[in-house]
């Protein structure tokens, strides 16, 4: 019962935009109170997480009830589509911050220890004499506060594995959209199936990557610059799989369900924009994080 | 909170309207979620305001007097950061959710809901930056800018701090999404981009410049987290991370971030100049071109401020250049308003005096950002008082100035009253005498070598802060004026056209005073007549 | 005391300020920047005075018009609205006059710029190093090395522990116990670094400041020409006391110099536990040990500075990660140390009667 304005959908009053913002703030308050080393505030954060995920099935699923009903006109349909275009522009840019750190790091602050550059000289030959400057950085300037590392992953083991897993897996999605376009109903599930198989695939694949850093290489988040640029650029990324996945997941029951028509599946597009952009993600990971 | 819309009477049946708290909490209407938005960004400027007040009372004299250096510095910190990101940025939204819709002739904003949320985020994270004032450690004291290895030291604070930033950053990015998805595709037939009114020009650039640069502040943030409490490397040489490095991550937002915040506030003006000098709008397509290559220019500038990191030669040549070149666009745009003034018919009511205040003090504040774009000279200007007068000339009559002209400019069509123009233009008067108290001596403090960020100093910097602060107490009592105003006009007063000042032009002021509660529910159509302003 | 001020004051106000902004004559008043004492500070002065002479200049020109057409295309004065709005011609003038002042506005700062990161070839070295909130100074060819922190009659005063007010005292905040020396007519390269956050050297008489990043130095240089004593502040904001870290050169004759590096080499160490910890300690834990809780603990009574030796010099040898609280090991000496420590069981009470030696010092490290 939304009033349609003349040609334009404009939704009803909603409570989700209020519970989420609730939901996050319990969130914060619970991560922060948990950092500050308090066992209580993970609790207020398991309890925040709960309340995001409600609101994002509740919003979700009003939106998904009102793409139904037919609610939604070809001028709403492009709304979305430049909200989720700009929200991955905006993602992107998340990214950028920390290829610049790992830039950065690699251009100017590690040869600048190691006594390159005009600057560099006096600060290797007074702060760090010992220090060799060296990519990946295995030996800190000051190892003490650090884990040394023995070895970094290869780029040409798992990670190119995970390469060819998420590379394939924008071809199924595109698959999956061809056959979504003629309508060809099992093969779009079969296709989606295949992706978010793939995509769960690559996040096992990292853990087990993870686990052979921790375990048996000695690198980890406090091994330096290399741990840190290593392990919070492939870290968010992997998060984004992993929610990346768990939506094509939810398209996959939708479609399985009869959601969709040939002409009006924005959601369907949104998710498969979003594969791509973890993808392509993923490739500038594989060749400035493990390769070069 | 009904500021700006009361008067449920003069509204259609069909617009049937939700009651009670819940109009507010759940709304999806542009104009209910602008006016929360402009209310809480006046809250918040009397917050920040009132820690302005702190920091002009303990320099009011040398000696520490009323705080401790440390509560100082919170003050210093969390002045800033309510004031840019608690007070400015909001009212900007505000402003643009109350008229992009009227302007380009649409019912709404593209999406309603996730507006909705970008404006209910803003007071939950207010909370949570100012909940630290009651943690063990205080509040954050680092200064806005974070600079790491100094904000480690915060304590309880520190995550506090971090997620206040994330939360407001993911405000923005919903806020600014939200204007673009709007002006791109619900604008009336007719309304072609170069027929757009300016204000909603510059706020798609503005928007622009906000989804790519706020994640880049997340970004830097996120790495202040896991530095402090997952031992990451980022910022320490000790593991090859470097401090600067977190200057350049945040200078990459935070230069833009200043163009944010100023282009609502020229998109304004370039709305109420026209309307004054009944004449149209001088260089229009310039105009745009200008405001996309200050934008433009606005990501390769950010290491001015930090000329005295100890940059390579060529990087401070570079960024000296670079720095130098946003004067051309700027001036462009002064240059065309004083065209458009040229040779106009001009009346000076309430909304025009503080434009042309605008124009005036923004070039003060704009003459000596230049000054300290010159890289050998900023070696002296650096972390001095003249640079807080510098940036406080472009925020506070350059910014404020502007919104605060916004207000006056559409109150009539928002409330359907016409302020008091008496009231308004003692405002106007009271404020730009004291406003050039507080922050011209400013500028002898900083060259005659008063650092910023400090509570003491010594006697030879003594009369001039006594000044400022006078100047300081003078502006903040006068925009109590301001609130009075407001409250007075939603209360009622002298009834307004629908035209409400003789030169205006453009959609919005073809509605009712006040507008219907959905804006356009038919579309209307757009010819050359009545587009532009 | 108020009347003082008042006449201050009144002093200040009626000082035409506008005229006074352009004007170079009145730099006693403290209104321009400082032409300095090196031939690259007064280079900094003049580019000063040619940006501000030139944006002078274009705000006259650009706010005349403005006020021109405020008074003069009123409608009250029965001005009537032209319709133009557009001029190619116009737009491309106000576009490309700019960029000419510009361009010649970037050479003279190009020139003088890169004279400034010329640091080679000089005689003497000085590294330097910020801390929270004092500064260390080391004479690296010489082997002379000593911090340099707020003297004690400012630092009374601002605690409001002194009978004076800051108007008594000429050189409020602006005063040190040890100033750095440095002789005229000499090329000195000076290092920056930090021990903690970052801090910022500047003596504007210098015409630079230049930030002290921990990990990192920079390297700059300075030649003075004139005997003097320059005063400069701590630049950038590191901490509580960023107010309160200035730094005083006195800049003497190159005999004068020599004389004083032997004086300073022959100086006796001074081992005296409370002045020690008045100077590295007190700034924290302030000078009756009860800290500033709960950013800076107490020590008087702590568990830490009454309890057990080890843990005591562990703290104070090698710190605390992620809090203010330094490692002092590489800092000072097992002499000082065990004399700060030894100062610390005792004093405020903690009675514990401990007496700490260098050995003890040097097997905790
Ligand atoms: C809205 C805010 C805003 C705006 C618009 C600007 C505009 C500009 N700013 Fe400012 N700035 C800040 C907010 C802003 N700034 C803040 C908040 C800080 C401090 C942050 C912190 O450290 O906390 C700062 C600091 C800052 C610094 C760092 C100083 C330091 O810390 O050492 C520099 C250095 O280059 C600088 C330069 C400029 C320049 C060149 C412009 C230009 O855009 C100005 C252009 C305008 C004009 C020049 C006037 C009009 C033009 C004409 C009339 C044409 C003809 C003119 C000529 C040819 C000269 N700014
Ligand atoms: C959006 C930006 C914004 C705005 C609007 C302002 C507005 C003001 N600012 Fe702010 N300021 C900053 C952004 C801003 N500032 C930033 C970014 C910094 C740097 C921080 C840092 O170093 O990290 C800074 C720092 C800063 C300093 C330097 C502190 C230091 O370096 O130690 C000072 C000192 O004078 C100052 C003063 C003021 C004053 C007097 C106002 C006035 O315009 C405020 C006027 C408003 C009010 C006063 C509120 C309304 C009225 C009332 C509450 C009524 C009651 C009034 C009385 C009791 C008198 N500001
Ligand atoms: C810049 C500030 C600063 C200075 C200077 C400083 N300290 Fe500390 N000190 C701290 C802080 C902060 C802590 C608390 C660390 C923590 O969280 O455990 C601390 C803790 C201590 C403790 C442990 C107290 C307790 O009971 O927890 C001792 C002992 C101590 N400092 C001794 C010294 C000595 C000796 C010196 C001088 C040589 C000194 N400090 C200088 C900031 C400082
Ligand atoms: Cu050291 Cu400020
Ligand atoms: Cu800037």
């Amino acid at each position: 019962m939304s009033d349609s304005q003349g040609a334009y959908f404009i939704p009803e009053p909603s409570r989700w935009p209020i519970v989420g913002t609730l939901a996050l703030f319990v969130s914060f308050i619970g991560a922060a109170v948990m950092l500050n080393g308090s066992g209580f505030g993970t609790f207020i954060f398991g309890i925040g997480i709960a309340m995001v995920i409600y609101m994002f099935a509740g919003w979700f699923a009003d939106v998904i009830g009102e793409s139904l009903k037919g609610l939604y006109s070809d001028q709403v349909d492009v709304s979305f589509r430049w909200g989720m275009g700009w929200f991955i522009l905006s993602e992107v840019m998340f990214f950028a911050a920390f290829f610049g750190a790992l830039f950065y790091a690699r251009v100017l602050s590690v040869p600048w220890l190691g006594g390159e550059g005009a600057g560099g000289i006096a600060t290797h030959e007074f702060l760090w004499p010992s220090f060799e400057a060296s990519w990946p950085l295995d030996v800190m300037p000051d190892p003490a506060n650090f884990m040394v590392f023995e070895e970094v992953i290869p780029a040409f083991g798992l990670p190119a594995v995970n390469t060819l897993l998420l590379l394939s897996s924008g071809v199924t999605v595109t698959f999956a959209h061809w056959a979504l376009k003629k309508d060809n109903r099992s093969g779009l599930c079969c296709w989606l199936f295949a992706t978010v198989l793939l995509g769960f695939t690559f996040v096992a694949c990292q853990a087990y990557e993870y686990y052979e850093a921790y375990h048996h290489m000695g690198l980890t988040l406090r091994s330096g610059i290399y741990g840190s640029t290593f392990f919070m650029l492939t870290g968010f990324h992997g998060f984004h799989v992993i929610m990346g996945a768990t939506m094509l997941l939810v398209i996959l029951i939708r479609s399985m369900k009869g959601h969709f028509s040939e002409k009006h599946h924005f959601a369907f597009e949104g998710v498969a924009w979003y594969w791509h952009f973890v993808d392509v993600v993923w490739l500038g990971l594989f060749i400035f994080v493990y390769w070069l | 909170m009904s500021e700006a819309v009361s008067h449920e009477d003069h509204h259609d049946d069909h617009d049937h309207k939700p009651t009670g708290i819940k109009r507010w909490l759940f709304s999806t209407n542009h104009k209910d979620i602008g006016t929360m938005y402009l209310v809480f960004a006046l809250i918040m400027f009397f917050v920040g305001g009132a820690m302005a007040m702190v920091i002009r009372a303990e320099l009011f004299q040398p000696g520490l007097q009323y705080v401790d250096p440390q509560f100082f510095n919170s003050m210093t910190t969390v002045h800033a950061l309510v004031m840019i990101f608690g007070a400015l940025m909001p009212a900007g939204v505000g402003l643009a959710n109350w008229m992009i819709p009227m302007m380009i002739g649409a019912p709404d904003m593209a999406m309603p809901r996730m507006n909705n949320m970008s404006f209910w985020i803003l007071p939950f994270a207010a909370t949570l930056l100012i909940a630290t004032f009651f943690m063990e450690g205080g509040a954050p004291a680092g200064g806005w800018t974070m600079y790491p290895p100094l904000v480690l030291q915060t304590g309880d604070a520190f995550p506090f701090l971090i997620f206040a930033v994330h939360f407001l950053g993911i405000s923005s990015i919903m806020g600014a999404i939200n204007i673009i998805a709007t002006v791109f595709n619900m604008r009336a037939p007719g309304m072609t981009f170069m027929k757009l009114p300016l204000f909603v020009w510059t706020w798609i650039i503005t928007a622009f410049l906000l989804i790519a640069s706020m994640p880049v502040l997340a970004g830097a943030v996120t790495m202040l987290l896991t530095d402090k409490f997952f031992g990451t490397a980022f910022f320490n040489a000790a593991g090859g991370g470097d401090p600067v490095l977190f200057q350049h991550v945040f200078w990459f937002f935070g230069h833009p971030e200043v163009y944010i915040l100023v282009l609502p506030s020229f998109g304004i003006i370039s709305q109420i100049i026209p309307t004054f000098a009944r004449k149209p709008l001088f260089g229009y397509e310039s105009m745009v071109y200008a405001t996309a290559s200050i934008a433009f220019l606005s990501f390769f500038v950010w290491a001015h401020h930090m000329f005295t990191v100890g940059m390579p030669l060529t990087g401070e040549l570079f960024f000296m250049y670079a720095t130098m070149s946003i004067a051309v666009p700027t001036g462009v745009k002064i240059f065309n308003w004083t065209a458009t003034m040229w040779k106009g018919s001009m009346t000076f009511e309430t909304p025009m005096l503080f434009a042309i205040g605008v124009l005036f003090m923004f070039s003060i504040g704009g003459f000596s950002g230049l000054m300290m774009g010159i890289t050998p000279v900023d070696f002296q200007y650096h972390d001095t008082y003249f640079i807080v007068a510098h940036f406080h000339y472009v925020i506070v009559p350059g910014i404020i100035y502007g919104v605060i002209g916004g207000v006056y400019f559409w109150l009539p069509k928002w409330t359907g009253n016409m302020y008091d123009e008496k009231l308004g233009k003692l405002h106007f008067w009271i404020s730009t005498i004291s406003v050039n108290v507080l922050f011209f001596p400013q500028h002898f403090l900083g060259l005659a070598g008063m650092p910023r960020r400090i509570p003491d100093y010594n006697i030879q910097f003594a009369e001039w802060n006594m000044i400022s602060s006078i100047g300081g107490f003078v502006f903040g009592l006068s925009q109590l004026i301001l609130v009075w105003v407001v409250i007075k006009c939603v209360r009622g007063g002298e009834k307004a056209t629908d035209q409400v000042w003789e030169g205006a032009q453009g959609l919005e002021w073809t509605l009712s005073s006040p507008p219907p509660f959905h804006s356009f529910t038919v579309p209307p159509q757009v010819t050359d007549a009545s587009a532009h302003s | 005391m108020f009347v003082k001020k008042l006449r201050n004051f009144i002093r200040g106000a009626s000082i035409p300020a506008l005229l006074l902004w352009a004007g170079s004559a009145f730099a006693e008043y403290g209104l321009n920047l400082t032409r300095g004492v090196t031939p690259i500070s007064r280079e900094v002065y003049d580019l000063h005075m040619i940006i501000l002479y030139v944006v002078t200049v274009i705000g006259i020109a650009v706010f005349g018009v403005m006020i021109w057409s405020i008074f003069h295309h009123r409608k009250s004065k029965g001005a009537v609205a032209a319709q133009f709005h557009h001029s190619t011609a116009a737009e491309i003038t106000w576009t490309i006059i700019p960029i000419i002042i510009l361009v010649v506005l970037a050479i003279p700062a190009t020139k003088t710029l890169i004279k400034m990161e010329e640091t080679g070839d000089a005689e003497i070295t000085l590294k330097v190093t910020g801390y929270q909130w004092k500064w260390k100074y080391d004479y690296l060819e010489d082997d002379i090395s000593f911090f340099s922190s707020l003297d004690e009659r400012s630092n009374s005063i601002r605690k409001g522990e002194s009978e004076e007010s800051p108007e008594d005292y000429e050189n409020y905040l602006l005063e040190v116990d040890n100033p750095v020396v440095l002789p005229i007519n000499t090329k000195v390269r000076i290092l920056t670094t930090a021990a903690d956050v970052i801090h910022a050297w500047w003596v504007p008489a210098l015409g630079w400041k230049r930030d002290a990043i921990p990990g990192f130095i920079n390297d700059n240089w300075t030649y003075i020409e004139e005997p003097g004593i320059y005063r400069g502040q701590c630049a950038e904001l590191c901490g509580r006391d960023h107010g309160f870290m200035p730094i005083v050169l006195n800049a003497v004759t190159k005999e004068e110099y020599e004389a004083w590096k032997i004086e300073m080499k022959n100086k006796p160490a001074e081992i005296d536990g409370e002045k020690l910890y008045a100077t590295h300690c007190s700034a924290c834990h302030q000078s009756n040990g009860q800290g500033l809780p709960p950013a800076f603990p107490a020590l008087a009574g702590s568990p830490i500075a009454t309890g057990p030796l080890a843990e005591h010099l562990d703290i104070v040898l090698k710190g605390k990660a992620g809090t203010a609280m330094l490692a002092y090991g590489p800092q000072l000496s097992n002499e000082e140390l065990a004399a700060i420590i030894t100062y610390e069981r005792n004093a405020w009470g903690n009675d514990t009667g401990d007496e700490i030696t260098a050995d003890d010092v040097q097997a905790a490290r």
